[in-house]
C-alpha cells in the first residue's frame, strides 16, 4: 500500500549571521492513512522545521527548502504552485499550533476562523458554513458552541482555545493532521484532554497525524510508530513499542535514561546526557550525537552513519546499532 | 532523606496572599480579590525535600515569593529557623535573605546580560559585605563556580556565551554564595531541554547532600518532583488539598485532584500506557477571582457529593502522617 505522505530526503536550511544552518537534513519517513507518527527531539533538532516543510510555510528567505520530495496522495507538494500549496493548506492537510493565542486572530470572531476554511475550500455560503462550525465546536466539546461562535479568541480559556485550533484543523476533514507541540502550553490535565479529544476524532475520521513533541510520555500514550530527530536528522525510526523496547540509537537510549518516569526507581539517580544539545551552524562532520556519546568511535566522528535497517519497520543511524540490541 | 529529624527551617501557618483588583485612574477603586494564596500551612525539616505541585494559578509561585518576603503577606505567619518573619520590614529581612535564597525558572531572564559571571556569583557578597578581601573574594566565586560544575576560566564571560543549562548552573551558584540554608527553587528545570535537565536535578541533589540544604521545590512536572522530593504539597486554587510523603502520595493518593493529575501524566512505555485507565477529568481551573463555594474542587471532581458544594473540607491530618483536605477522608 503506498503511504499517504511520503517524505523523501528533505533537507531545509537558513541563511543565519553565523553563516548556513541545515535545520533539517536528507530526512525521509512515511506516514500511513490513518496512522500517528510522532517525531521527537529537542529543541534545535529540526522537528518543527520538518512540519513546516511539509505545508512549505518556511519563512523565505532567511529559509529555504534545499532539496527533496514531498509525495502528498501521489503529489509533490514541493511542485505546486502557490494556489495549488493554498488548495491543500486546511483542506486536506492541516496544522495545529503550539500557542493558540497567536495562530488565532484577535479581531475576528472564532465563528469566523473556525467557518473560513469551510468557506474558502468547500465554497459553502457563509451562513451555512457557521453552521458547521457550530457542530465543530460542539464536537470538541465546546458547550454552547452556537451561541459561542460571536466570542473572540481572548474570551476563550488556553485549552478551549486549543480546542477551536483542532475545531479549524478538522473543518474540511483533512487526511492528515500535523500537531506541533499542541499542548506543551497546557497545564497537565487539560494536556491531557486534549490530547485524547485529539486522538479520538482523528481515529474517527481516519485522519492520519504526525505529532510533534519533546515529551516521551506523550509518544508513548498516543503514537503508533516515532521518529527520534536530533542536530536535524532522523537519527532512530520504528514502530513505539518496539522504540521503547529495544532502543537502538544512543541517543534515544540516553534520552530515556534521563527523563525521571511516574512509575521510575527513585533511588536510582537520573543518567544525563553529557554535554549540550548540538549548534548546528558547527556540526561535526560525522555523527551529530558522536561529541556526547559514550559508544562513539574515530569512525563516528568522520563518518556519518547512514539509516541501518535494524528490525523489522526499525532504523537506526548508529554504526554500532547491532551491539545496542542488549 | 533526612525525615527522621524533625526540626523545622521553615513553618507556614494559614497563609494568606491577596492581590486586590482595582479600577480607575485617580480614585482607584477595589472591585474584587484574587486569592491566590488562601490559608496554606506546611513545614519544612532541615535537609529535606518539599515538593510543590499544581497546576498554572494554583498559587505555588505566590507561596514561594511570599515565604521569602518579596510579596506582602495578607495574613498568616511564616516561621524561619524559630523566628516568625511575616511582619519583618526590608532591613530586618536583610539577614533572613542570605538564609533563604531563590533559584529561578528562567535561566535568560534572572541574569544580567552586561554583568561578567564572577560578578552575577559574587554581587551577593558585595551586598553583605563580604566581599572587602578582595582575594577572599575571587576563592569564593571561583569555589562556588567549582561547586555547581563550571571551570574557573568561565568566570570572566557574559552570560549569553553559555547555554540554558549552564546559566542554570550560574543561578544556582549566586543562590549558594552566602551559605543559605534554604532554597526556593520555582520551575528551576523546566525551561531546560529535556536530555539536560537530568543534568541539573542531579547537581540539585549533590548538592544537598554535601551542603545540607533544604529545598522547596515547585514544579508542575509531576515525574520530576517525585524523583527530588521528601515530600509533596498539591496545591490547587490557593490552598493545599493533600500533603504526604513521595510513596504515600504517588502509590496511594487520597485526594480526586492528586489522583487527576496522576492519571494524566502519561508514563513513557506503551505497553504500560496501553493498560493504563485513562480516567481523564473535565474542565478546567475556575478563576481564582470566583473560587466555586464548597471545596474548590467540587466542579471538577468526580467524585463530588452534595456536601462538597457548600462545605469547604478542612485540612485533617491522618495516623499515617498525611494531611488532606476532602469530605471523602474526614
Amino acid at each position: 500500500m503506498t503511504p499517504l505522505l511520503s517524505v523523501r530526503n528533505l533537507s531545509t536550511r537558513f541563511r543565519t549571521e553565523r553563516g548556513m544552518v541545515r535545520a533539517v537534513d536528507n530526512v525521509s519517513f512515511d506516514v500511513a492513512a490513518g496512522e500517528t507518527l510522532a517525531i521527537v527531539g529537542e529543541s534545535g533538532s529540526g522537528k518543527s522545521v520538518t512540519a513546516l516543510s511539509i505545508l512549505r510555510l518556511i519563512p523565505d528567505p532567511p529559509g529555504r527548502i534545499e532539496a527533496g520530495e514531498i509525495l502528498f496522495d501521489g503529489k509533490d507538494l514541493l511542485k505546486l504552485d502557490d494556489a495549488g500549496i493554498r488548495a491543500i493548506r486546511g483542506d486536506r492537510i492541516a496544522m495545529i499550533f503550539q500557542e493558540p493565542m497567536s495562530s488565532l486572530n484577535p479581531a475576528l470572531t472564532v465563528g469566523l476562523q473556525v467557518g473560513e476554511p469551510i468557506n474558502l475550500h468547500r465554497k459553502t455560503v457563509w451562513a451555512k458554513a457557521l453552521d458547521k462550525a457550530a457542530e465543530l465546536l460542539g464536537k470538541v466539546r465546546i458547550p454552547d458552541g452556537r451561541s459561542r461562535l460571536n466570542s473572540y479568541p481572548h474570551q476563550y480559556s488556553g485549552g478551549m482555545r486549543q480546542r477551536v485550533m483542532i475545531a479549524m484543523a478538522l473543518a474540511c476533514q483533512p487526511r492528515l493532521i500535523i500537531a506541533d507541540e499542541p499542548t506543551t502550553a497546557l497545564d497537565v490535565t487539560v494536556q491531557a484532554q486534549i490530547l485524547a479529544l485529539l486522538k479520538e476524532l482523528t481515529r474517527e475520521a481516519n485522519s492520519a497525524m504526525i505529532l510533534i513533541t519533546h515529551d516521551l510520555g506523550v509518544v508513548a500514550r498516543y503514537a503508533d510508530r516515532v521518529a527520534v530527530m536530533y542536530g536535524g536528522r532522523i537519527v532512530e525510526t520504528a514502530p513505539a513499542r518496539q522504540l521503547y523496547k529495544t532502543p537502538r540509537h544512543p541517543y534515544t537510549r540516553g534520552l530515556m535514561a534521563s527523563v525521571p518516569r511516574l512509575d521510575g526507581d527513585t533511588d536510582r539517580p537520573l543518567v544525563p546526557i553529557e554535554g549540550q544539545p548540538p549548534d548546528l551552524a558547527s556540526l561535526p562532520p560525522g555523527c551529530p550525537f558522536a561529541p556526547r556519546c559514550k559508544e562513539a568511535t574515530e569512525r563516528c566522528r568522520i563518518e556519518r552513519p547512514p539509516l541501518f535497517e535494524s528490525g523489522p519497520n526499525h532504523f537506526s543511524a548508529c554504526f554500532y546499532h547491532e551491539r545496542l540490541a542488549a | 532523606m533526612n525525615a527522621s529529624r524533625p526540626d523545622p527551617v521553615l513553618t507556614v501557618a494559614d497563609l494568606k496572599v491577596h492581590f486586590p483588583i482595582t479600577t480607575g485612574i485617580i480614585a482607584k477603586r477595589v472591585v474584587g480579590t484574587v486569592k491566590a494564596v488562601d490559608g496554606v500551612s506546611f513545614s519544612v525539616r532541615r535537609g529535606e525535600t518539599l515538593g510543590l505541585v499544581g497546576e498554572s494559578g494554583c498559587g505555588k509561585s505566590t507561596t514561594g515569593l511570599a515565604v521569602l518576603r518579596m510579596l506582602d503577606i495578607t495574613s498568616g505567619t511564616v516561621e524561619f529557623e524559630g523566628e516568625d518573619i511575616s511582619g519583618y520590614d526590608r532591613a530586618r529581612m536583610r539577614p533572613i535573605r542570605a538564609k533563604m535564597q531563590m533559584v529561578y525558572q528562567d535561566p535568560y531572564g534572572s541574569l544580567n546580560p552586561r554583568m561578567k559571571v564572577a560578578d552575577i556569583v559574587g554581587e551577593p557578597l558585595v551586598v553583605h559585605g563580604l566581599a572587602s578581601d578582595r582575594d577572599k573574594y575571587r576563592a569564593r566565586v571561583a569555589a562556588l563556580l567549582k561547586m555547581v560544575g563550571l571551570l574557573p576560566d568561565m568566570a570572566e564571560r557574559y552570560p549569553h556565551e553559555f547555554s540554558g543549562g549552564q546559566r542554570q548552573r550560574i543561578g544556582i551558584a549566586r543562590a549558594l554564595a552566602l551559605e543559605p540554608t534554604l532554597l526556593i527553587c520555582d520551575e528551576p528545570v523546566s525551561a531546560l531541554d529535556v536530555s539536560i535537565q537530568a543534568q541539573v536535578v542531579n547537581l540539585f541533589m549533590e548538592l544537598q547532600e554535601r551542603l545540607g540544604l533544604t529545598y522547596i521545590f515547585i514544579a508542575h512536572d509531576l515525574s520530576v518532583v517525585r524523583h527530588i522530593s521528601d515530600r509533596i504539597a498539591v496545591m490547587y486554587l490557593g490552598r493545599i488539598v493533600e500533603i504526604a510523603t513521595r510513596d504515600q502520595l504517588y502509590k496511594d493518593p487520597l485526594h480526586p485532584y492528586t489522583q487527576a493529575l496522576l492519571a494524566a501524566v502519561p508514563i513513557a512505555d506503551p505497553e504500560i500506557e496501553a493498560q493504563r485507565g485513562q480516567q481523564i477529568i473535565s474542565g478546567e481551573i475556575p478563576s481564582a477571582l470566583r473560587p466555586p463555594p464548597g471545596c474548590r474542587f467540587h466542579t471538577r471532581c468526580p467524585k463530588a457529593m452534595e456536601v462538597c458544594k457548600s462545605v469547604d473540607p478542612p485540612m485533617r491530618d491522618l495516623p499515617d502522617g498525611r494531611a488532606v483536605a476532602c469530605h471523602l477522608h474526614s
